[in-house]
């Protein structure tokens, strides 16, 4: 069913398409889930209208309330549009060093945005965002690092979209940020299948990002269960903008620069399964569209070292 | 078996400011062994006495320890260790 009552009933049910030129073989074949065929242009519509569901349904949200999150950019956008339609107020903290189109894309929706530290990315700015919460106890943070309808709306539907459109998957890959796409879809497809391999890429940014990091001050999502996953890893951004490029050149799909990360994982597991001569079908997801990540030219730098310093100090994922 | 072993700013004070140094070892916990001989204090700030530390991720070619062997994972001739802080994700 293509028809929606509203812009809010048709978030998911999102496209699978093939990768013909960039799958190693005829059994070897990689999926790419395009997310960023949801209503905001990014898959965490998904979690954010689940989280705003479940606490409305719990009473912890109630008309005229103030939401309030820690996002670098998706997130608060999905919520801002969904705030916008069911007439909450949204505060956003965000990292001051994401791409100017965040900014503009939340004030569209409606949404205020308070900036935290550059160094210290996402850390820094749950942090500021625990400390706004504690002032203001009357507004709800949902707070997508440790709500389980994050992982909810993965289980319920990114998990069984995929399923039911690859019956022969034998891999899922996706980002670990909030790890909501993993968990949920990750535990859903390994009850499903349980042979399945559960792959994690985690972008690793430049020096800016870890620099003030105090090794006993790390941050670990409360959503996170590593039993959930195969294995994990970390993806530099060169190599995240080399594959974002390439699957622009060779499939014409325009996606961010997380999702160059997501596929550099997946064309690892391509490699792994072609060299064990078995057949693999390999489903990763794309977060988002390119279309916010343009200023940072990325896209149109004329080789992978111009590419590369574009996005240097930037939280890209 | 000699390593490049990648160094986050907050440990440079170990290494005299360097970003990478080489260390040796067959396993992840003599590669620690090692870089410890030679940059006393480095070890303690990775392992505590369950092992790697919960914020601490150590990335053997790319891949994390955790889900390979931990500290016994086995090491080869130029691979590549990447030590790192544990921090929340992006676009999130």
């Amino acid at each position: 069913m293509t028809r929606y009552p509203s812009l809010l009933d048709s978030v998911g049910h999102t496209p699978l398409v093939g990768l013909p030129s960039l799958s190693p073989s005829a059994d070897v074949r990689l999926w790419a889930k395009l997310e960023d065929r949801n209503p905001t242009g990014s898959v965490k519509d998904r979690p954010a209208l689940a989280m705003v569901e479940a606490a409305e349904a719990d009473g912890t949200l109630t008309p005229g309330c103030t939401i309030l999150e820690p996002t670098s950019g998706n997130t608060g956008i999905s919520l801002a549009m969904a705030a916008r339609l069911k007439g909450y107020r949204l505060v956003c903290v965000m990292p001051e060093n994401t791409s100017a189109e965040r900014t503009q894309l939340l004030r569209m929706w409606g949404a205020e945005v308070r900036y935290s530290p550059a160094a210290g990315g996402s850390n820094e700015a749950v942090r500021v965002a625990k400390e706004i919460a504690s002032e203001n106890p009357d507004w709800v943070m949902l707070y997508q690092y440790g709500n389980p309808a994050n992982i909810d709306a993965h289980y319920r539907g990114t998990g069984p979209e995929i399923l039911a459109d690859l019956p022969s998957i034998t891999h899922f890959v996706a980002g670990l940020g909030t790890t909501g796409t993993l968990m949920g879809a990750g535990r859903y497809l390994r009850e499903q299948k349980p042979d399945i391999s559960i792959v994690a890429a985690e972008p690793r940014y430049g020096e800016l990002v870890y620099g003030l990091r105090n090794l006993d001050e790390g941050f670990v999502p409360e959503l996170y269960d590593a039993s959930v996953l195969t294995t994990r890893y970390s993806v530099g951004p060169r190599d995240a903008v080399r594959r974002t490029r390439q699957l622009l050149d060779e499939e014409g799909i325009f996606a961010g620069i997380s999702t160059g990360a997501i596929l550099h994982a997946a064309l690892g597991m391509a490699s792994k399964a072609i060299k064990a001569g078995v057949p693999a079908d390999i489903a990763f997801i794309v977060c988002d569209g390119g279309w916010k990540y343009l200023s940072t030219g990325v896209y149109d730098a004329t080789d992978l070292d111009a590419a590369e310093a574009a996005i240097e100090g930037q939280l890209w994922a | 078996m000699a390593v490049e072993v990648s160094i986050p700013t907050i440990l440079r004070t170990y290494t005299g400011g360097a970003k990478g140094v080489e260390a040796s070892g067959a396993t992840l916990k003599a590669v620690i062994d090692d870089l410890e001989a030679s940059h006393p204090g480095i070890a303690e700030r990775l392992l505590d006495d369950a092992g790697l530390r919960r914020f601490v991720n150590v990335y053997l070619n790319d891949e994390d320890v955790r889900f390979l062997s931990g500290l016994d994972t086995e090491v080869s001739d130029g691979d590549s260790l990447t030590i790192l802080p544990a921090v929340a994700g992006g676009s999130r």
